[in-house]
């Protein structure tokens, strides 16, 4: 009975944790798509930066295997320079893409998503190849079961929190308003005086960094990162129906969208999992043509998603109503 | 130099031709309903799959099934926008990217379901080469049949697009809709045409790449980033120039791996998508127009 309870508990958390993790790309693509209308094709390349980044930087090479660079670097250091890392492909990638239409960003990530697949796929002095890179250091992980998962999950939850925290000022702040001043008509912002350009390399940057975190923190809490983890469908895909399912342009549609969608992705395997196998496999293709047919329904259907985005005109309708009564 | 004719520029020329067949689609649907379709790689496999059900339903060998993969192919294409494109016409067409996305995703998730996730192939088996030339120029009956079918269908079009009202209107349309509408021309009518013929170009595409290498439910996915380059590179909105962008990288692709400098090939063989994304970038940088004026937007 103890076991089945430990076993149940191990797994609730395990949801927990994976849908916390996506919820932190699902903010990044908030950030990119949500407030600035940027379009990322490319979110697995980003991911897989940040994950390959924080690997190496925290793992030596082990014997007999194919990698050269290593290191030993503590984690939270490597979380940062791997949201570096990512940062930097961003700004190349955005300085050639972001002066064109939102369709030329999208064939453009794509591309830089498929030449970093390649590089860590055959690169095996980097990447260690089609092996990939084990044994990665998790935090909390001398502490006993299930105590360590608990523990990673709380990490997690502080990360989610403290971005959620710091997107929301951003976004109600003067930088945010602007991002949407460019988003929805960028003549106007244009004239008066924004630099366009520039605010949209930051809003690209910046998520493509929280990505970077993202992936590092995937990587870890599986403490192994190969080149099947940057297919495009489980990351790019998945973080995209997040977000528009839970609501583009507002953060906390964005959370409960990568853990509803997470929550939903992860229920329905153990189901089909229980089928006979020439079925299972079957089975999980239909679970992704319905994840696909599930995100046409939200763009037909509830173009806002979950929680739509609210028009910073109702917002401010809202506080200057507040406002009167607080002064009484 | 024979080599480099038999092994790098013969196979360039078959490459180009299926990203140009891909490429023609993609430029014409962005021009004319303004969205990257991104799940135009995976129309090719659908092509593809509908003609290995030909295959395998009648016996018929592959060639036989083209007609018939495209058609169904192109009644395919029109019944996807309808369902899941169309509705978002109004909105901002990032939307409709978006939306393509996910339908590239379902078309590959059905013929997962459907055929299994193994490697097929229409006929197993090899074929001889056939000798031109005294010899000297060694090539695949599959690769001849291939090069003259696509130069055949790229006919077809120009004939089409030049000739018949209907070719008019479309490249009306492409340059200007507004001024299209205005002109009483029926935009509906326009988009269900570029449909068709986006869809069974792609359909004929896929299944010459089936017919040259394998079957997998991957292979047209992997094919969208050369071709958007080839439509990059040939002008948005212009079909010929995407014939043109298409060849030129599929020969990019094949001769990068050509040992041009000492023994070893120039670029590693797993590298070749590299080629296809650096001319995209140079032209993004260099002339987002396309080498044939296309547009921008």
């Amino acid at each position: 009975m103890e076991t089945v309870a430990l076993g149940l508990l191990l797994y609730v958390v395990a949801l927990l944790t994976m849908g916390g993790i996506y919820a932190v790309l699902a903010l990044g693509l908030n950030v990119q798509w949500g407030f600035t209308g940027l379009f990322n094709a490319g979110i697995a390349g980003f991911f897989a930066i940040g994950a390959y980044t924080s690997a190496i930087l925290t793992t030596l090479p082990a014997d007999h295997s194919d990698r050269v660079f290593g290191a030993e670097l503590p984690l939270p250091l490597a979380w940062l320079l791997a949201m570096l890392t990512s940062g930097l492909i961003a700004v190349g990638i955005g300085k050639i893409c972001l002066r064109l239409r939102s369709d030329y960003l999208a064939i453009g990530t794509i591309g830089i998503a498929e030449i970093l697949r390649l590089f860590f796929k055959n690169e095996a002095a980097v990447s260690n190849g089609a092996r990939g890179i084990p044994q990665l250091p998790k935090p909390f992980e001398h502490l006993p079961q299930p105590w360590e998962q608990l523990a990673f999950l709380a990490l997690v939850i502080v990360i989610v929190a403290v971005l959620y925290v710091a997107l929301e000022r951003a976004l109600n702040s003067p930088w945010g308003r602007m991002m949407k001043a460019i988003r929805e008509n960028e003549r106007a912002a244009a004239a008066m005086g924004k630099n366009i350009e520039r605010r949209r390399l930051e809003a690209f940057v910046l998520g493509a960094m929280i990505m970077g975190l993202g992936g590092a923190l995937m990587a870890h809490s599986f403490k192994f990162i190969g080149p099947e983890a940057t297919e495009p469908l489980m990351t790019t895909f998945l973080v995209w129906v997040m977000l528009i399912a839970g609501g583009s342009g507002n953060n906390r549609g964005a959370i409960i969208g990568a853990v509803g969608i997470w929550a939903i992705w992860s229920l329905t395997e153990i189901m089909t999992s229980g089928l006979p196998p020439e079925w299972a496999v079957r089975a999980s293709y239909i679970r992704i043509f319905l994840i696909g047919l599930l995100l046409q329904i939200v763009l037909q259907r509830f173009p806002g998603g979950l929680f739509p985005e609210r028009s910073a005109v109702l917002v401010q309708a809202d506080r200057s109503k507040r406002a009167p009564a607080a002064a009484e | 130099m024979l080599e480099f004719v038999n092994f790098y520029l013969i196979p360039g020329l078959v490459l180009g031709s299926i990203y140009a067949l891909g490429a023609i689609g993609i430029t014409m649907l962005f021009g004319i309903l303004r969205f990257a379709h991104f799940g135009h790689g995976d129309m090719m496999t659908m092509g593809a799959y509908v003609a290995l059900a030909v295959v395998l339903a009648f016996g018929l060998p592959a060639m036989w099934a083209l007609p018939i993969a495209m058609v169904l192919a192109a009644g395919l294409a029109v019944g996807i926008d309808r369902l899941f494109y169309k509705p978002l016409r109004s909105g901002p067409t990032i939307v409709v990217v978006i939306a393509s996305f996910g339908v590239a995703l379902m078309i590959r998730s059905v013929i997962q379901v459907v055929f299994g996730v193994d490697v097929e192939s229409y006929q197993p088996g090899f074929q001889r080469p056939v000798f031109l030339f005294d010899g000297s120029i060694r090539i695949l009956p599959r690769h001849l049949t291939i090069m003259a079918v696509t130069a055949g269908l790229m006919l077809a079009l120009h004939l089409f697009l030049t000739r018949t009202k209907m070719g008019k209107a479309m490249r009306a349309m492409s340059d200007d809709p507004e001024l299209a509408r205005a002109t009483g021309i029926d935009t509906g009518r326009v988009v269900v045409y570029t449909w068709i013929i986006g869809g069974g170009l792609a359909a004929a595409g896929g299944v010459f790449l089936g017919i040259d290498t394998q079957l997998t439910p991957m292979m047209g996915w992997n094919l969208l980033l050369p071709m958007f380059a080839a439509a990059i590179l040939g002008g948005i909105g212009k079909p010929f120039g995407a014939v043109v962008g298409g060849l030129v990288i599929g020969c990019a692709e094949e001769l990068a791996t050509y040992p041009w400098l000492g023994d070893g090939p120039l670029l590693e063989p797993s590298y070749k998508s590299a080629v296809a994304f650096a001319i995209l970038v140079i032209m993004l940088i260099w002339r987002p127009t396309g080498l044939f004026k296309g547009r921008v937007f």
